[in-house]
């Protein structure tokens, strides 16, 4: 994931309605196809045979004395279904994205909402800070973390001053570093997100609300959270699809102890030299992203079709 | 409008600085002038940006990460304009699978790409090579191009291409004339952001470079991955300021929120 890691990974579900309506009808008109030859050209030979191939890989085996063997069988995949070793890695690959999409939405929407009630300059300014970190490179922000959390151990002195805790918490190498690591680095899109919804929200009508005699905290839950919760619905596809597959930070903050998925499928590749089995086990990350954001942006967009218009 | 409550103002805080506390500390061990990691409490010191130039790995990182960026993105750029003056101006069949097989590369995790690539390239030769690095670049930034690219060129008036047609411009000059200065300010901030996607890009990069072919990410999380020391801080807080530095150009250029919010107001 680099920082924009993959930007925004809910637009490719939403990009059929972003474009604009065509002119008008055109039949047999060879021009768009021309126009889009190139590209799509570029993207058939790079994109769809690359992937197709790395299908095609997860179906051969692998010895460690024979190497890669040309035949086509299911085994790496029963391997990855059966064994507990690979249960572990999915599960907790998994269990520390839904933890990541719970703080991101816990943390990120109440800021969207507070980011958008403040007024220049000082909204624009905020923005940037919450933003910004998107195009900073993901290993540079996730080494910070690494020096917060062990080789200056600033966190622990701070929180023991505090008298928060009494002995110091093991962050390096745990699912608990990796989950705040990687919450600081996915947050952004959940802001970014529900900051969306919440331009199409008319602050008339939460006056009209306050008006009428509403608390601010019913305003709240019956005005403006019905309104974002597409918002945080889209935001927390987007950020558990990144979390699920993220590989720099759980890398460096998990190490080789705390393996998730996408670690353990570059362990297969550049150390033990298994492709195959590598191979299968990004062809189920893939499938998991794919069934979850297409999935998820269909069942949303049904259900809130009208916020959506 | 209203104004947000103290309890907000505290969040908001607290969310802020959790937000830039890992930024600001890489920042402030880089200016160390002790020889391993440390606040720098003893006075700062630019010792540690210095060791960067007597490192030959990370200039040549550096120096190939700005290359491979520039020349990915005017790619991904090039065949960005057509395909989106396509999608943006025409129904024809197929159009939707178009548009959402130019995009795909953001749902695919970077991690599977890598893979694929790295499987791809080794069996045509083009494993550990520069024009295979460009190749797989071109593919992951070519979306966020697109994007920006299909916004301004859905925005603009046709009539004035209509109006230099009707005056005998052959569809090349109404082209270069008329249709890409209109959509020039998307086309740059297109080339802009595909460039920043490319050279923070560390997880498909990381599969398919080779000692000699690297980016200075990858080189960054190799060396994180044996050692942490001020040096690594010194690299990323000098990567730092440049993408502050990029940010403000480019909220300039464009406006911050709209380039990432995407269809902002216009």
């Amino acid at each position: 994931m680099t920082a924009v890691d993959s930007q925004n990974a809910m637009d490719a579900g939403l990009a059929t309605d972003t474009a604009a309506p065509p002119a008008k009808p055109e039949r047999r008109n060879p021009t768009p196809y021309l126009l889009s030859l190139p590209a799509l050209a570029l993207f058939a030979v790079l994109l769809l045979v690359p992937l197709a191939m790395t299908l095609l890989l997860s179906l051969n085996s692998f010895g460690f004395y024979t190497g890669i063997q040309d035949v086509w069988q299911l085994g790496n995949y029963t391997d990855i279904f059966t064994d507990s070793y690979f249960h572990e890695i999915f599960l907790r690959t998994f269990r520390i994205a839904f933890v990541v999409t719970l703080l991101s939405a816990v943390l990120g929407a109440p800021e969207a909402y507070i980011l958008r009630r403040m007024h220049s300059p000082w909204r624009g300014l905020c923005l940037l800070i919450v933003l910004g970190p998107l195009l900073i490179s993901v290993v540079s922000r996730t080494l910070g973390w690494a020096l917060l959390f062990g080789s200056t151990g600033i966190i622990n002195t701070a929180l023991m001053s505090v008298g928060l805790i009494a002995t110091p918490i093991e962050f390096m190498y745990t699912e608990t570093g990796v989950i705040i690591a990687l919450t600081h680095v996915l947050v952004p899109f959940m802001v970014l997100s529900v900051w969306a919804s919440l331009q199409r929200l008319d602050p008339q009508v939460e006056n009209a609300a306050m008006s009428l005699g509403a608390k601010p905290f019913t305003v709240l839950r019956r005005v403006v959270l019905p309104q974002v919760v597409p918002g945080i619905l889209s935001g927390s596809i987007i950020v558990f699809a990144l979390a699920a597959s993220a590989f720099a930070t759980p890398a460096i903050i998990g190490g080789r102890r705390l393996k998730v998925a996408a670690t353990l499928a570059y362990d297969e590749f550049l150390n033990t030299l298994n492709w195959p089995l590598g191979a299968a086990v990004a062809i189920l990350l893939l499938v998991a992203n794919v069934v979850i954001i297409v999935g998820c942006n269909r069942l949303i967009e049904r259900r809130y079709k009208q916020v959506f218009e | 409008m209203n104004r947000n409550g103290p309890v907000a103002l505290i969040f908001h805080t607290l969310f802020l600085g959790f937000l830039l506390a890992p930024i600001l500390i890489v920042c402030v061990v880089a200016f160390t002038s002790q020889g391993y990691l440390s606040l720098p409490t003893e006075g700062l010191s630019l010792r540690w940006f210095k060791a960067i130039g007597d490192n030959p790995e990370f200039v040549r990182a550096f120096r190939d990460s700005l290359v491979l960026g520039a020349i990915s993105s005017t790619i991904a750029v090039g065949f960005s304009i057509p395909a989106a003056l396509a999608i943006a101006r025409h129904q024809f069949r197929g159009r939707e699978f178009i548009t959402a097989l130019f995009l795909s590369p953001l749902m695919v995790p970077h991690i599977v790409l890598g893979i694929a690539f790295l499987r791809f390239f080794t069996q045509i030769g083009l494993g550990g090579t520069f024009v295979g690095l460009v190749l797989s670049h071109v593919i992951i930034i070519l979306p966020f191009a697109l994007r920006l690219i299909l916004a301004a060129s859905t925005g603009m008036d046709r009539s004035i291409e209509n109006a230099a047609a009707s005056l005998g411009a052959t569809s090349w000059t109404t082209f270069r004339r008329v249709t890409l200065p209109l959509i020039l300010p998307g086309v740059a901030s297109g080339w802009v952001l595909a460039f920043i996607n490319s050279f923070d890009e560390v997880t498909m990069t990381v599969f398919i470079a080779s000692p000699e072919t690297t980016t200075l990410p990858v080189r960054l999380f190799l060396y994180i991955q044996d050692n942490i020391d001020p040096l690594v801080a010194a690299v990323s807080a000098a990567l730092i300021f440049m993408t502050v530095a990029a940010m403000l150009v480019l909220d300039r250029l464009y406006g911050l929120e709209r380039l990432l919010v995407g269809r902002g107001q216009e």
